[in-house]
């Protein structure tokens, strides 16, 4: 995938739908692109000093403690729990695909949420919605 | 059509290696140690690949310390020594501190190309040059290479051609500007302003050199310029080039901007570059004389994308298992400074430092007993070592291995149980297989640098389907054999090795 193409890719994802094109390019450089081959764990859990993912192409399977609570794609993020709460992650990641994603280093989402605060407000809302499926038992 | 003298005439060969960079000749070294049959070809007429050309500056990023703590030519003077390509025996070690003047802690680029000349001689690494490889095919169970000398066939193949293809990003103009490898004898750039796109490395190396010439130096690229200091990784600008910031700092003739370049046009006596801030938003417009990309470089592949070969970033590298093996086409494998593609776990952001010499040297002896096994019957290294002894190992290796400094977090040392009571010692593994594979009960140490920039022994430990990490403190003076990291790891190893009951 050529840069331009991350950038169109991530413009049309949720969590970045409010940056300029400015912006999207200097994300476009902050994160990395990583390859991970189908079957390879991307986070692991109980393993500390990992990033925040974003998935550009492909699929994911989130573990805990051997069990898949959900599947995850093209769009999806993760990672930020165990840095908002420096704790090591509490799920594996595992490409159920081959995927591709751009990461941030744990020491660079702080102050790139504190300031770009349409990413914060967009990552919120995916957080609210993750908390609103997860209570729903409650009605 | 006559076969061109020279050794590995075309032909069956078992393994090919194409490449003699660094990384072809240490890969070539490590397979003959373990007897694979192999050829090496080169398009080269000389060893030396990249450090044939590069840097434009003319010497090194990376040290190599002639005065270390530790005697030259030993296992643990190689942490000390980041150029030398590693031998097995005494007379291939060391090689470039042997041709260096003692001026510079960072080997001349001549002194770099010397010292690999000098070991591929002195270990006979044997290569046929000036035989370009030029497409690919599969066969049954085999890939046709075509070549300047006629065709090969081989089980296996590793490429090892390093990223030293010219590389430039989209955008209008682009064809305006010089690349980094066309950048001109500094004098050319007396009194003039000159654009740098880019402030990785090669950027900086750039405005460095330029900065008693050029009038003006803008450098420019979207996100902010990361410190190796900072970063406590060798990925970003090391604080050899940093006078151009320094200057920026401090209100001199260079800046260092966050901008996204978007446009260069050619003007009567000049180029216009058009940019936008991205740190701080705006338009931003230079009137300068020459514009130079220094974007880095591509892995050149020759076809092996259209042969299936997955890429990356921007298809520049190649994607690759732990073991430096495409995934999409098996049999194909990488080594030398494309095995940066391998990414490993990457904890707190610092990748490996496979992308140079002092890294990709270990990749490539643990690349050449992972042939040897997989594709040619060679048993395992198992060496059974007195699990009283396991402690003791792991911590030497903590604090001494020169495979767990230079490849922190991505290269491990493994121990495992046996199962019947004893220990085995498997050597040296790459810590995302170690951590994601099945496996005996063992136990891997590594060493990490944190986002403090503590560096300290990480142990994962393997029992059963679970592996777990358990970090062990640091120390100041970075000695990881003391009472109380013997201690800890005694209580992590507790019961590993132990008999399992029938």
């Amino acid at each position: 995938m050529e840069r331009g193409d991350i950038v169109e890719t991530l413009a049309s994802f949720a969590l970045f739908a409010d940056l300029s094109r400015p912006e999207l390019e200097a994300v476009a450089h902050m994160f990395e692109e990583e390859f991970v081959p189908v079957g390879k764990r991307v986070v692991r859990q109980g393993f500390g000093g990992t990033g925040f993912y974003v998935i550009v192409e492909g699929e994911a399977s989130v573990v805990v403690d051997g069990t898949e609570r959900a599947k995850i794609g093209r769009g999806d993020f993760f990672g930020e729990i165990s840095i908002l709460l420096d704790e090591p992650p509490t799920a594996d990641v595992i490409a159920l695909t081959a995927l591709r994603c751009v990461v941030l280093p744990r020491a660079a989402l702080a102050s790139w949420l504190i300031h770009t605060p349409t990413v914060s407000y967009r990552l919120l809302q995916a957080m609210a919605r993750r908390l609103r499926n997860a209570t729903a038992w409650r009605n | 059509m006559a076969t061109a003298p020279g050794p590995f005439p075309p032909g069956d060969h078992d393994v090919v290696v194409i490449g003699s960079g660094p990384g072809g000749l240490q890969t070539s070294y490590a397979l003959r140690q373990l007897g694979v049959a192999h050829a090496v070809l080169s398009a080269d007429t000389e060893p030396g690949g990249m450090f044939r050309r590069y840097p434009i500056f003319q010497r090194l990023v990376t040290w190599t310390k002639i005065h270390a703590p530790v005697e030259r030519g030993t296992r643990a003077y190689e942490r000390y020594d980041w150029n030398s390509l590693i031998g097995d025996e005494p007379a291939h070690r060391a090689l470039v501190p042997e041709g260096m003047d003692g001026t510079s802690y960072f080997p001349a680029r001549a002194e770099m190309e010397a010292g690999l000349v000098a070991f591929a001689e002195r270990a006979a690494i044997e290569v046929r040059y000036d035989c370009r490889w030029e497409s690919t095919r599969h066969e049954d169970d085999r890939f046709v290479l075509t070549t300047s000398d006629g065709e090969y066939r081989c089980k296996v193949l590793v490429v090892a051609v390093g990223m030293n293809e010219p590389w430039v990003p989209t955008m209008e103009g682009i064809e305006l500007a010089a690349h980094y490898a066309q950048t001109s004898r500094p004098k050319e750039y007396a009194g003039k302003r000159v654009f740098l796109l880019g402030k990785q490395n090669s950027g900086f190396e750039l405005a460095d050199g330029l900065l008693p010439w050029a009038k003006q130096l803008i450098l420019a690229s979207p996100r902010p310029a990361r410190i190796s200091v900072l970063t406590h990784s060798t990925a970003a600008a090391r604080a050899r080039y940093l006078q151009p910031y320094e200057d920026h700092v401090l209100g001199g003739g260079c800046f260092v901007l966050d901008a996204a370049p978007e446009k260069i046009e050619k003007t009567a006596t000049g180029y216009r570059v058009h940019a936008k801030g991205t740190t701080r938003p705006g338009d931003l417009v230079f009137e300068v004389d020459e514009v130079i990309a220094a974007t880095g470089f591509r892995t050149p592949l020759v076809d092996l994308p259209e042969l299936g070969v997955a890429t990356f970033y921007s298809g520049r590298l190649p994607a690759q298992t732990p073991f430096w093996e495409s995934p999409s086409v098996p049999g194909i494998y990488f080594a030398g400074s494309v095995t940066q593609g391998a990414i490993g776990l990457k904890k707190y952001g610092i990748p490996s430092n496979s992308a140079a010499v002092h890294g990709f040297r270990y990749n490539a002896r643990v690349l050449a007993r992972h042939i040897a096994e997989h594709h040619f019957g060679v048993p395992p290294m198992r060496e059974p070592i007195a699990p009283s002894d396991a402690v003791g190992q792991l911590l030497e290796a903590a604090t001494n291995a020169p495979e767990l400094w230079n490849q922190q977090s991505y290269l491990a040392r493994v121990i495992e149980a046996d199962g019947s009571g004893g220990a085995v010692d498997v050597g040296i593994v790459p810590l995302s297989h170690f951590v994601d594979s099945d496996g005996a009960d063992a136990i891997a140490v590594t060493l990490e640098t944190d986002a403090t920039g503590d560096i300290h022994p990480a142990v994962y430990v393997r029992r059963g389907d679970a592996v777990g990490e358990h970090l062990l403190p640091g120390d100041t003076l970075l000695r990881f054999d003391t009472g109380e990291h013997r201690a800890q790891l005694t209580s992590v190893l507790h019961g590993l090795f132990e008999k399992e009951l029938p």
